[in-house]
C-alpha cells in the first residue's frame, strides 16, 4: 500500500486566525474567524475539465445500466461496516477524491444491524442471495434493531401500522436524519477527535454509575472505536487522516472520508452531509492565495466530490420504494445563509457546488438546499434562480426563520429538518395521517377501508349531515388517541435503534451533550383542512354502507379551499398543526427529547392517499394527497403567490421540523425572457421568505416534457424534478408517482 | 371604409350594488402573474369584451355576466394582502376581457391602488374604447400593454370582428402623452405571420414614443377547451403554435428597428 505523501513542511493551520477553535472542537468558530464572504456574481465560474467529463461519463454508463436492472450489484457476502470492504474506485487514474461504499461503484452494501428481514427482502427483490454466514450470525448470535422493535410493539401500534394511519416508521432499517460534523475530520484530524472523546468519557466517572451514565460511557467507547476504524478505512485508500488536512484537496478528502464512514455503517433514509461548502472554501481560498490551486482545479475538486455524492446507494425493498420513490439518499448539503453578525455565509464555493449542476448536468443528489435570506447578496440569489429555472434541482429554506432558532451553523437533514451541526440530532418519526384520523373520528375508530376497529373506546357520528362542532370534538379526541399511540411507537423504535443500530461514527462527530428532538410528522393536512372547511361552510351529507361506516360524502354548496390565502380555511390548517403538536407535547418522549413535527410527505402522499377512503372535501378514495403542506392539486386557483401565502401561515414554532411546499411553474409563465424569469423568481423567493414562508421546492418545467419522459425514459436520464423535500430523477419514479407529479397544480399562463 | 360606419362601442355605465358601493364584473384574479407587465403582477381579469378574436384564450370572459359582481373595496382589500410583495416585485395589471368596457370601475381601482397602496399599475387593452376617455383618466395607469392584433385593417377585422383604426389612434395618443407602452402581438401562423404585415406593424411602432418593449406572444391552444365548454367553434383548431424559426424571424423584424423585443 502506497501512502499518499503530503508536503511535510506544510503546517495544517498555517494562516488561519483565531484561538478558541484550536483548543477544543469548535468548527463554527473556525469558520467565523476564517471565511471570506463573497458578494459578487457567477462570472468567475469555470466549466468542467476533460478529466472530469471522462470520469463522469464512466459513471453515467454505470447509472444507465443500473436504471435497467434496478440494482447494479450487491455485496451480499458481507454485512457492512466502516472497514468491511476493500478500497473501491471508478477509475483510480482519474479520481481526485476517492472512496466508495463497497469495493465497486454502485455496488450496494447490506446493513443487517438495522434489520435482517429488510436485507433479505431487498436481496430477493433483485435476485441476490444472502450469505449463509451473515444469516447464521444473526440467527445464532446477534439481534437486530427490527427484532428489538417488534419485541416491544403493542397491538394498537401494529394495528396502526397495518391500517396505514401511521406509515414509514424506521423500524426495519436505519433511522437516518443524523448529520455528523464531517468537517471535524479535516480540521482536527482523527487523533485529536479521539483524544477529545476520551476526555468526554473520563468526565463521566464521578458519582454513581446510573443507567444514563453507563449508556453514555458505552456509546463514547463505541465512538472512539469507530474513529479508529475511520482511520483504518482511509488507510485502505492510502491516506493517513490521523492529523489535520493541510490542503484543500485533503480537506475535501478528509471530510468525505468522514461521511463515507457514515454511509458505510448506516442506511438511514436520509444521510445528509451537512454544511460543508463554505467551510471548504476556507481551504480553497488559502490554496489559491498560495498558488497551489487555480479556479479550474478548485472546481475540479468540487465536481469530483459531487460525483461521489451522486453515487451513494442503499439496498431497499419494493415497499420502501413505493414510499420514498426514486432511490433517494438525501445527501443534503446546505448552502449560503447569513452569519449572526450580519455577514453573508455565501462564499465562492457556494457557487461552485451549484455549478456542478451545469458541469455534470442536473441531478437529484446531492440534495442541494439553499438557506435563503433576504439579506443574501443579489449575485448569489440571481444565480440560484437561474440554476433553478434551468435545472429544477434546488430547494430553498428560510435562513431568516431558522437562524433565530438554530444559530448560523445548522444544516438540513433530509428535506426540511434543521439541526445545529454536531450539536443536535433527531429521532426520525415519519408521519401519521390526519385525513384518515378524521375519518376514524367520524367512524368511531373503524377503518373505512378494512372495516376493522382500530381505535377502541369511541362512538361514531350517526347524523345524516356532519355537524362541525361534533366533528371537531370527536376529531380532537381521536388526535389524542393517535398521538398516544404514535409516540409509543417512536419511543420503542428509538430505544431499540440506540441499542442495536447505534450510529457510532456519526455520533463520534457530535459533541457528547447534544439536543435531541423527537421529530413527529403529519400527512394529509390540506385534505383535513378542506374537509373541515366543507363541513363548516357547505353542507356535507354522509353516505353510509350497511355496517354504518361512512363510505362517501355529498357536498352541498361551496367551501373555501386551503391554498387561496383565505383565512376562513387557512386558519383551520393552522389549528390542525398547532393542535396536533400540542397533543404530541403531552407525552414523555424517549431520552428526554424535545418533541417537534414536520408537515412533509416526501413521495408518501401517494401511498397515504391510496390507503385513505373518500374524504368530506370531495377527494375520492385512493386519490393521492397533496405533498407536504401543499394545497390539494387544482384547488389553489388564485395563483402561486396566494398559494404560498396560505402555506406561509403555518407557524414554524408548531412545526420546528419543517413545513414543505412544492411549487411548479412552466418556464413561460415566469416571464418572457430569461432575465425576467430570474428577476421574478428571485423576488418571489424574497417575498415568500419575507412572509415567513419556510420551504419551497422550485420546479420550472413543461408538462409536455414530463409526458414525453414517461414514454421515452431513455432520452431523459438526468431529468430532475423536486418533489416534497427532495429531488428525483423523474424516470425513476413509479408510474403512479409520475402521474401524481403531472397532475399537480402547474401554474401556467393561459 | 367599412370600419368608419361601424359603432365604436360603448363603455358600460358605472354600476353600484344595493349598498351603493361602486362595483364591477370580475372574472378571476391571479396572484402570481409574471407575463403581464414588469415583474410579478396581481392580475385582475374583468369580464366583458366586444371583440371575438379567433385566437382568444379566454372566451369565457367575453360576456360581462361571465364575471361576478364585486365591490371595488373588496378588490382593493384583496390586492392589499400582497401590496408589500408587489411593491418590490411588480404591481397590478388589469386585464380581461377588455378592461375598458368597465372604465369607471377599473379607473377607481387604479386610483386607489396607485394612491393608497402605492403600486405600479398596468392596463392590458386593445384600446378600442379609449377614445371615450379623457387624458387624465390615464394618470393612474403607469404602463399600457397595448395589443395590436394586426396592422392590416381588413385582416384585423376578420380576426377580431372590430375595426383597427381606434387602436392605432390610441397608440398615437399614448405616444403624444409620452405614456410608457408595451406593444403585444400574438403570432398566429397563417394569420399574423406575413412578412410584409409585420414590417408595416414594425414601421408603425417605430414612429411611436414611449414603447419600452414589443412582446411577440406565440399562439397557443391552452384556451381551446374553453371554446368547447362554451359550445363555440374554435376556428384555429388545426393551427399549430409558431415554430422557433418563425418566432425568431418576427422578433428579428422588430429588433431591426431598435425595438426591445422578446
Amino acid at each position: 500500500m502506497k501512502i499518499h505523501e503530503t508536503d511535510l513542511s506544510l503546517e495544517a493551520w498555517r494562516g488561519f486566525v483565531g484561538d478558541e477553535w484550536k483548543n477544543g472542537v469548535a468548527v463554527r468558530d473556525f469558520i467565523q474567524a476564517n471565511y471570506t464572504p463573497y458578494a459578487g456574481d457567477s462570472s468567475f465560474l469555470v466549466s468542467s475539465t476533460p478529466r472530469t467529463q471522462k470520469l463522469w461519463d464512466k459513471v453515467t454508463t454505470l447509472v444507465a445500466a443500473e436504471r435497467i436492472k434496478g440494482v447494479l450489484d450487491v455485496s451480499a457476502d458481507i454485512g457492512t461496516s466502516i472497514i468491511a470492504h476493500d478500497a473501491g474506485y471508478i477509475d483510480q487514474s482519474l479520481e481526485l477524491i476517492v472512496g466508495l461504499q463497497t469495493d465497486a461503484p454502485l455496488k450496494r452494501a447490506i446493513v443487517p444491524n438495522g434489520g435482517l428481514r429488510m436485507v433479505q427482502a431487498g436481496l430477493e427483490a433483485y435476485g441476490f442471495k444472502l450469505d449463509a454466514n451473515v444469516e447464521n450470525a444473526f440467527a445464532l448470535y446477534r439481534k437486530d434493531h427490527n427484532q428489538g422493535v417488534f419485541d416491544v410493539y403493542s397491538p394498537d401500534i401494529l394495528a396502526c401500522r397495518k391500517s396505514g394511519i401511521i406509515t414509514g416508521l424506521p423500524d426495519a432499517y436505519g433511522r437516518g436524519r443524523i448529520v455528523g460534523d464531517y468537517r471535524r475530520v479535516a480540521l482536527y484530524g482523527v487523533d485529536f477527535l479521539i483524544k477529545d472523546k476520551k476526555r468526554e468519557k473520563s468526565e463521566l466517572d464521578v458519582g454513581e454509575f446510573s443507567e444514563t451514565i453507563l449508556r453514555t460511557r458505552e456509546e463514547l467507547s463505541e465512538q472512539i472505536r469507530a474513529l479508529a476504524e475511520l482511520k483504518q478505512m482511509a488507510l485502505k485508500y492510502g491516506f493517513d487522516i490521523s492529523q489535520s488536512a493541510k490542503t484543500a484537496q485533503e480537506a475535501i478528502q478528509w471530510t468525505y472520508f468522514g461521511y463515507l464512514a457514515a454511509i458505510k455503517e448506516q442506511n438511514g433514509a436520509a444521510m445528509s452531509i451537512g454544511r460543508i461548502s463554505s467551510f471548504l472554501d476556507i481551504y480553497i481560498e488559502r490554496d489559491i492565495q498560495e498558488g497551489r490551486l487555480n479556479e479550474t482545479a478548485a472546481q475540479e475538486l468540487i465536481d469530483d466530490l459531487v460525483i461521489k455524492l451522486r453515487m451513494v446507494r442503499f439496498l431497499r425493498t419494493p415497499e420502501y420504494d413505493q414510499l420514498f420513490s426514486g432511490d433517494p439518499t438525501w445527501v443534503t448539503e446546505s448552502i449560503g445563509g447569513m452569519s449572526e453578525d450580519g455577514r453573508t455565509l455565501v462564499t465562492k464555493n457556494s457557487f461552485r457546488v451549484l455549478n456542478t449542476l451545469y458541469n455534470l448536468g442536473a441531478a437529484p443528489e446531492p440534495n442541494l438546499t439553499v438557506l435563503w435570506s433576504v439579506e443574501m447578496p443579489q449575485g448569489f440569489k440571481e444565480f440560484c434562480s437561474k440554476v433553478s429555472i434551468e435545472t429544477s434541482a434546488i430547494q430553498y429554506e428560510s435562513d431568516d426563520l431558522m437562524r433565530e432558532h438554530w444559530g448560523d451553523d445548522y444544516a438540513i437533514a433530509c428535506c426540511v429538518s434543521a439541526m445545529r451541526v454536531g450539536k443536535q440530532m433527531q429521532f426520525f418519526g415519519a408521519r401519521c395521517n390526519l385525513a384518515k384520523t378524521m375519518l376514524y373520528a367520524i367512524n368511531g375508530g373503524v377503518d373505512e377501508k378494512s372495516g376493522v376497529k382500530i381505535a377502541h373506546g369511541f362512538t361514531p357520528i350517526t347524523s345524516e349531515y356532519l355537524d362541525y362542532d361534533e366533528v371537531i370534538s370527536k376529531f380532537d379526541a381521536m388526535m389524542d388517541w393517535l398521538a398516544t399511540t404514535y409516540v409509543k411507537a417512536l419511543n420503542a423504535i428509538h430505544y431499540m435503534h440506540d441499542k442495536y443500530h447505534y450510529e457510532r461514527i456519526e455520533m463520534a462527530l457530535h459533541d457528547r451533550d447534544i439536543l435531541r428532538t423527537m421529530a413527529c410528522g403529519i400527512a394529509g393536512l390540506s385534505v383535513a383542512a378542506d374537509s373541515l372547511s366543507a363541513i363548516k361552510y357547505a353542507k356535507v351529507k354522509v353516505i353510509r354502507d350497511e355496517n354504518g361506516i361512512a363510505m362517501d360524502f355529498e357536498i352541498d354548496g361551496e367551501y373555501p379551499a386551503y391554498g387561496n390565502d383565505d383565512d376562513r380555511v387557512d386558519q383551520l390548517a393552522v389549528w390542525l398543526v398547532e393542535t396536533f403538536m400540542d397533543k404530541i407535547r403531552q407525552h414523555k418522549t424517549y431520552r428526554d427529547s424535545t418533541p417537534t413535527q414536520s408537515v412533509l410527505t416526501i413521495t408518501s402522499n401517494v401511498v397515504y392517499g391510496k390507503k385513505t377512503g373518500n374524504t368530506p372535501d370531495g377527494r375520492r378514495s385512493g386519490e393521492p394527497f397533496a405533498p407536504g403542506a401543499n394545497p390539494m392539486s387544482g384547488r389553489d386557483t388564485n395563483g402561486f403567490v396566494a398559494s404560498g401565502a396560505s402555506v406561509a401561515k403555518l407557524p414554524y414554532e408548531a412545526a420546528l421540523d419543517g413545513i414543505s411546499w412544492t411549487a411548479t411553474s412552466t418556464p413561460d409563465s415566469l416571464g418572457h425572457s430569461i432575465a425576467d424569469r430570474v428577476t421574478n423568481l428571485t423576488n418571489c423567493l424574497d417575498g415568500f421568505c419575507g412572509a415567513n414562508g419556510f420551504h419551497v421546492n422550485v420546479n420550472v418545467l413543461n408538462k409536455d416534457t414530463l409526458l414525453d419522459a414517461m414514454n421515452h425514459p431513455e432520452n431523459y436520464p438526468q431529468l430532475t424534478i423536486r418533489v416534497s423535500g427532495y429531488a428525483v430523477n423523474f424516470v425513476k419514479l413509479s408510474h403512479e408517482q409520475q402521474l401524481d407529479v403531472i397532475n399537480r397544480t402547474f401554474h401556467i399562463h393561459s | 371604409m367599412l370600419h368608419h360606419v361601424k359603432s365604436q362601442g360603448i363603455i358600460s355605465p358605472a354600476c353600484v350594488d344595493e349598498s351603493g358601493k361602486l362595483s364591477g364584473f370580475v372574472h378571476s384574479f391571479d396572484t402570481g402573474g409574471a407575463v403581464d407587465g414588469p415583474g410579478m403582477r396581481f392580475v385582475l381579469f374583468v369580464s366583458g369584451c366586444q371583440f371575438q378574436c379567433l385566437y382568444c384564450h379566454n372566451p369565457d370572459t367575453w360576456k360581462m355576466h361571465n364575471g361576478k359582481m364585486t365591490h371595488v373595496d373588496d378588490i382593493v382589500a384583496e390586492i392589499e394582502k400582497y401590496a408589500h410583495f408587489l411593491r418590490f416585485a411588480g404591481g397590478l395589471t388589469i386585464s380581461g376581457g377588455e378592461p375598458l368596457m368597465q372604465a369607471y370601475f377599473i379607473g377607481e381601482i387604479f386610483y386607489r391602488v396607485k394612491h393608497e397602496l402605492k403600486l405600479h399599475t398596468a392596463l392590458d387593452t386593445q384600446g378600442f374604447l379609449a377614445e371615450h376617455l379623457e387624458d387624465d383618466w390615464f394618470e393612474n395607469v403607469d404602463l399600457v400593454l397595448l395589443d395590436i392584433k394586426h396592422i392590416n385593417p381588413e385582416k384585423y377585422e376578420a380576426l377580431t370582428s372590430k375595426p383597427l383604426q381606434p387602436t392605432l389612434d390610441f397608440a398615437r395618443r399614448l405616444s403624444a402623452m409620452k405614456k410608457p407602452m408595451w406593444i403585444r402581438y400574438v403570432l398566429v401562423p397563417g394569420y399574423t405571420d406575413d412578412v410584409d404585415d409585420v414590417e408595416k406593424l414594425a414601421d408603425f411602432i417605430g414612429t411611436l414614443q414611449g414603447v419600452e418593449r414589443v412582446e411577440v406572444l406565440p399562439f397557443h391552444k391552452m384556451g381551446e377547451h374553453k371554446w368547447d365548454d362554451l359550445g363555440l367553434n374554435f376556428h384555429l383548431k388545426d393551427i399549430s403554435p409558431p415554430s422557433p424559426e418563425l418566432l425568431n424571424r418576427v422578433i428579428g423584424q422588430f429588433q431591426k428597428r431598435g425595438l426591445f423585443t422578446c
